[in-house]
């Protein structure tokens, strides 16, 4: 029962999402006013080359070809989720001639590293913080933590990860502000250099996870304010059930479930973050990769990491909503 | 719900979030307006002697490219507000249809709409914005700016909305109305938008704040047009100066500053219209303290 009636419509729903999200990723540069192509030849003729027509006409072959826009739409399109599917991307334009999959596999790990941890901490953080904070709804602390989110939460992310660079990197001297590890440190698993990229990922993911907390905490304690009005608490308070064991085990636990299906709806604005915090602390990630692929017109990479991360995202919330029934003993899809 | 708009506001102003919120929001949108008494024009450089510190000729000085901060903050303003605000309407339209058809229609109509919506949703749209803006370019002005930010971001207002036509749709009066002889377009016009519209209202501040913040976003990346002074160029142009490294502070936080403000304005503003909106949270609110 649980396969037929769950899993195969989410995970038809899954394909076609990705199917959906790549095909409008595919129509975009093709439907657009002007094309990669134009785009970057007028990008090279502004920096002042000349060029005689039989070598722009050269160019233009060549880019069409390495852009994958030659033959018809469908064709293009077919070729498209073929080299979808071994994940090639083609060259990259600014690294020429490296293939934008390799630029990735660099890329990845710093990004999945930086927001496995800050979405988990922050999530962890500010739901359990939001429950204590909404079962305590009168208490002075809890009040306090309340007003103070109410000026974080609405920062976006660019101007919260900013205002920290400024303020460690600048007034307060203690972290590095940008990279990833010391320049010209060879990777190892050795303790100083871990603790070397440790000290790199603490502004960017501070950034992530107060903002991240934030946004918890106030719908977690929205919803136990909620929960503990309900009888159940009053017959549990009546009963002579510790006060910190209602909390935890009864209201805690019933506000974080719905706080699962709101993970897994708000992880593309996450990545989102990441990659935008990514940009301002120069963190060598996919965000960076994509600075770098916006500012030269590299439009095979920035194919890549849209394509990648809509895979990649999509797949995660599957993950999450097929975990979900581990926690909620109410659902067992039978 | 449905309310008079002179208590509804009276029941606002005891709220000192919305207090507070408002005035902050009549100070940023006068600053908009003083733009249109600037001395200066904003695409003209060097006009002014470059990096000033704050003097009484220029009150917050000047900046590497001989503008005045303080003036060219004001556009920076109203041009951010423009687009959020072209932004949010064009949305907001889009959000009310989708999810009034969505709702009403129900069955086939609302599975696909939704699918839609909830595609939206998980794909991580600023990526999405990015290609887009990077193949127009040339083409960016603050309408087709707030019109991009439009095309993105109704997805998850038109999900509420939809639920309100829906518990909408299961009333009584919605019965009575259908029996009487009352069209589609008169019901939907008639007698559910007075419970739309609130919600829309209430979703354009999100909304807008969003659009600005994505706006700055795009700046950075370098993606809008750099010649119309916006909160997000102001700032890209601080920061392509290294006014960090230089020290310009007057120059780098007043857009950083005036954002701040503008975000949490809105915010607080839209934490208080909601809170009013929702009677559950209202009466803990009455109740409660």
């Amino acid at each position: 029962m649980f396969v037929r009636k769950y899993l195969i419509p989410r995970l038809l729903q899954y394909f076609l999402v990705i199917f959906l999200g790549i095909t409008i990723v595919f129509f975009i540069p093709r439907l657009a006013p002007t094309n990669p192509v134009e785009r970057t030849i007028a990008e090279i003729r502004s920096r002042g080359t000349y060029l005689d027509p039989a070598h722009i006409q050269a160019m233009v072959d060549a880019l069409t070809e390495m852009y994958g826009l030659s033959g018809s739409w469908l064709q293009q399109y077919k070729d498209f989720w073929v080299r979808l599917f071994h994940g090639d991307f083609g060259v990259s334009f600014f690294q020429f001639p490296t293939p934008v999959i390799r630029l990735i596999k660099n890329a990845l790990p710093w990004t999945v590293g930086l927001l496995l941890t800050t979405t988990i901490l922050s999530w962890v953080f500010g739901n359990v913080v939001g429950g204590m904070a909404g079962y305590a709804h009168n208490k002075r602390w809890s009040k306090v933590l309340d007003a103070l989110m109410m000026f974080v939460r609405p920062i976006p992310y660019y101007v919260f990860a900013l205002s920290l660079l400024i303020l460690f990197g600048y007034v307060f001297r203690k972290f590095p502000i940008g990279g990833g590890a010391t320049i010209g440190r060879q990777p190892s698993w050795t303790l100083s250099y871990i603790l070397d990229v440790l000290r790199h990922a603490f502004l960017p993911a501070l950034s992530m996870v107060v903002l991240g907390a934030a946004s918890w905490f106030q719908t977690t304690k929205l919803i136990v304010q909620n929960v503990k009005s309900e009888d159940f608490v009053q017959y549990a308070q009546l009963g002579g059930i510790k006060e910190g064991k209602i909390m935890f085990r009864y209201v805690i636990r019933n506000a974080m479930l719905p706080q699962i299906t709101n993970l897994a709806l708000s992880l593309g604005q996450i990545l989102s973050g990441a990659l935008i915090t990514e940009i301002v602390f120069s963190y060598p990630g996919l965000g960076h990769l994509l600075f770098s692929a916006i500012s030269t017109g590299d439009y095979n990479l920035i194919m890549g990491i849209i394509s990648l991360s809509i895979v990649a995202i999509t797949t995660l919330v599957l993950i999450v909503d097929l975990i979900y029934p581990l926690f909620d003993p109410r659902i067992r899809y039978k | 719900m449905v309310m008079p708009i002179g208590s509804t506001l009276k029941e606002l102003f005891r709220d000192y979030r919305f207090v507070c919120a408002f005035i902050v929001l009549l100070f940023l949108v006068a600053l908009a307006l003083l733009s249109f008494f600037s001395p200066y024009d904003p695409t003209i450089w060097y006009y002014a002697p470059r990096d000033l510190p704050p003097s009484s000729k220029h009150i917050l000085g000047t900046c590497s490219r001989g503008q005045d901060v303080f003036w060219q903050a004001t556009f920076a303003i109203r041009n951010s507000l423009i687009i959020s605000a072209v932004a949010g309407v064009f949305s907001r339209i889009i959000a009310v249809a989708v999810g009034l058809v969505a709702g009403y229609r129900g069955g086939r109509t609302d599975r696909f709409l939704m699918f839609i919506s909830d595609g939206f949703l998980v794909i991580p749209l600023f990526l999405i914005i990015v290609m887009l803006a990077m193949l127009i370019r040339d083409k960016m002005t603050i309408f087709t700016t707030g019109l991009l930010l439009a095309v993105f971001g109704w997805a998850w207002d038109a999900r509420v909305i939809r639920s309100q036509v829906l518990s909408l749709r299961e009333r009584e009066f919605t019965k009575t109305a259908v029996l009487s002889g009352t069209g589609t377009m008169e019901l939907v016009f008639k007698e559910y938008m007075p419970y739309i519209t609130p919600l829309a209202f209430s979703t354009l501040i999100n909304n807008m704040s969003w659009a600005i913040g994505m706006e700055m976003t795009l700046s950075i990346v370098g993606l809008t047009n750099m010649d119309i002074p916006t909160l997000g160029t102001t700032l890209k142009w601080a920061l392509n100066y290294q006014a960090i490294l230089m020290r310009r502070w007057y120059w780098l936080s007043t857009p950083v500053v005036l954002s701040v403000f503008l975000f949490i304005a809105l915010y607080w503003l839209s934490v208080s219209i909601s809170e009013y909106l929702d009677p559950r949270t209202r009466v803990q609110r009455v109740g409660g303290e």
